[in-house]
């Protein structure tokens, strides 16, 4: 059986996946009490505008009816017309992407950078120094508010030492990389928390494991097992909590760009939220939700790819 | 389902929690992880509920000869803030709302989701299939958006939150149980069981439900921190409770305007967030080593 076998089926799950996400971000709109035209059109209600919006999202068809036509709208790639921004939805999203998905990327590599030395070494020296002080830190930072974090190390780098600055995005690359590093290191530090302990216990795990052992008899140079059969074998399983925890991640974007007040998706959403800017909030609902089902499934490829049994357990 | 799959951020949460906790520690020391933090949590308890006893000031009096007064001003143990309004006095008040949504929110999805993940582990079939592709499904929202999602459209309150977290958090308890209970399902003593004739209902609550609940109530714990941490955010976002009541996350949002001359407005409030944060943690640590130690 190919190491991929299991992929069509899991495809077919994906599609499961991603039409019950289109009918959650529907039935969203259901949620808002009262008449949605009013709630939408606010100060600017007039009978014209609401009779428009009526037909628009179909309010006065059945709720099967307007589904489809939401999801007909959808195929076209319309998620409806922002009335805060005077301009379609899917325009006022584009032009927050880059942000987060900088932010995501950037996040996710000083997470990894700083948890996968740190989880190795506590976990070959149990009990150690590293091991006891790194338990401590990440059991604190496990109840630290991911907006709370961002602030006090507004306070530490930007305020005290004016090492970085306290918002904005920057220009160019290397602008990014010096504007965003206090808003990814807030959330690359909640992000370690998991990995850390997941990498520690994989490794001690590993070192255990009987070719470990065969390793060593072989006479190969001990720093050269540790790096060719023990690491390599520990940050399998650290892959698969990497790629689900991505779904906090997000979260954390949310939160952190509304404290350095980034122009990205977070930001988006939640002053969409206080401007009842409707399309806008189910649009930014529907493009996470298709994210994390992306990493999902990238998770799941890389796994396969990593290690053959994966593959095979799943076409079991 | 492979492990990636079926492996929930709770569920692989959980188990580092559970992982960690089989330490092997002797019983004293077990047990006093779990004492701290039930000593801690008490604390937190003792101090929101005798409030009026603790601070002489309210939460909302404007001091307005001492605003922005920093930590150790006569009269103000914390400082105060922009209005001279009194910060201690605000964390103390603000926590009955934090703690409430910890419990309320907690309780409420713990009992339900366990509910759920029984029956669909128990009855198996169409209602299991039905139920954990529904629960499939909200693991494919980022947990926060949604519940912002869902918060935006019944408008920004606290009790709106509150059932914001009710519709989405049940999801990991029905997880967790479910796997509990399809493995008891096959076990001897639920054979046994079923063979004397008890019902479904029985043997679901009475037989199962005590001999599994552990994993669930371990898991409580640390949804409860998340919780805590859920209310505050939201609260900073200005979507949960609502100015001028003294929730925490509202208070460290309100702090941050004023971070560059007055650090101690958002300090002081986040580290009441990590002080019960920490307090759970350490309970579901301290549980995790007793209940299965119970099990071995």
């Amino acid at each position: 059986m190919s190491r991929f076998g299991s992929l069509p089926r899991r495809l077919v799950h994906l599609v499961i996946v991603l039409f019950g996400i289109t009918l959650v971000t529907f039935f969203l709109l259901r949620l808002i009490p009262g008449d949605p035209a009013l709630a939408i059109l606010g100060s600017s209600y007039t009978h014209t505008r609401a009779v428009a919006i009526d037909n628009f999202l179909g309010l006065n068809k059945p709720i099967w009816t307007q589904y489809g036509l939401f999801m007909g709208r959808l195929f076209h790639g319309n998620l409806g017309f922002s009335f805060f921004y005077n301009e379609p939805a899917t325009t006022v999203i584009a032009q927050h992407i880059a942000p987060t998905l900088f932010l995501v990327v950037y996040s996710a590599v000083l997470a990894a950078l700083i948890s996968f030395p740190i989880g190795f070494a506590a976990g070959l020296h149990r009990g150690g120094v590293l091991d006891q002080s790194s338990r401590i830190f990440f059991t604190l930072s496990f109840a630290m508010p991911a907006f709370w974090l961002g602030i006090i190390l507004i306070l530490l780098f930007s305020v005290h030492v004016h090492a970085f600055p306290i918002s904005g995005f920057g220009s160019g690359f290397i602008g990014h990389l010096y504007y965003l590093f206090l808003p990814a290191l807030t959330i690359a530090l909640g992000f370690s928390t998991v990995l850390v302990r997941s990498l520690r216990s994989a490794t001690i795990a590993t070192l255990q494991a009987e070719f470990v052992d065969t390793a060593r008899m072989k006479g190969i140079r001990w720093a050269r097992v540790l790096w060719r059969h023990v690491f390599r074998n520990a940050i399998l399983s650290v892959v698969a909590v990497y790629g689900v925890n991505l779904a906090y991640l997000i979260s954390g974007t949310v939160l952190v760009e509304n404290v350095f007040s980034l122009p990205g998706l977070g930001t988006l959403l939640v002053n969409s939220v206080s401007d009842r800017d409707y399309p806008v909030v189910q649009g930014v609902t529907l493009l996470f939700a298709v994210i994390i089902v992306g990493i999902n499934l990238i998770t799941d490829i890389v796994q396969a790819a990593l290690d053959p049994r994966v593959g095979q357990e799943i076409g079991a | 389902m492979t492990a990636a799959w079926a492996a929930s951020p709770s569920e692989l949460l959980m188990q580092a929690a559970t992982k960690a906790a089989g330490r092997r520690r002797s019983p004293v020391r077990r047990r006093l992880t779990l004492i701290a933090g039930l000593v801690l949590l008490g604390i937190a308890i003792l101090a929101v509920v005798l409030a009026p006893v603790l601070v002489s000031q309210s939460p909302t009096t404007i001091d307005a000869v001492h605003p922005l007064a920093p930590p150790l001003t006569s009269g103000h143990l914390l400082g105060t803030d922009q209005y001279g309004r009194d910060i201690l006095a605000r964390i103390l008040y603000g926590g009955r709302i934090d703690l409430a949504i910890a419990f309320g929110a907690t309780s409420v999805t713990l009992v339900g989701g366990t509910f759920i993940g029984l029956v669909a582990g128990y009855l198996g079939g169409r209602v299991d299939n039905i139920l954990m592709r529904l629960v499939d499904l909200f693991f494919a929202f980022p947990f926060l958006v949604l519940i912002i999602a869902i918060v935006a459209m019944l408008g920004p309150s606290i009790f709106n939150m509150f059932i914001a977290i009710w519709i989405t958090s049940w999801v990991s308890y029905a997880r967790i149980m479910r796997a509990q209970t399809v493995v008891a399902k096959k076990q001897q003593y639920v054979l046994a069981a079923r063979a004397l004739g008890y019902g479904p209902l029985r043997v679901m609550f009475r037989h199962i439900l005590p001999n599994t609940a552990s994993a669930v109530i371990i898991f409580s714990m640390v949804d409860a921190v998340g919780n805590i941490i859920l209310a505050a955010s939201l609260g900073f976002l200005g979507l949960g409770a609502q100015p001028p009541s003294p929730e925490w996350g509202a208070m460290i949002s309100d702090g941050q305007n004023y971070i560059l001359s007055s650090w101690w407005l958002a300090t002081m409030p986040g580290l009441a967030v990590v002080f019960v944060g920490v307090a759970f943690s350490l309970i579901g640590d301290g549980l995790a080593d007793l209940l299965r130690a119970g099990e071995r």
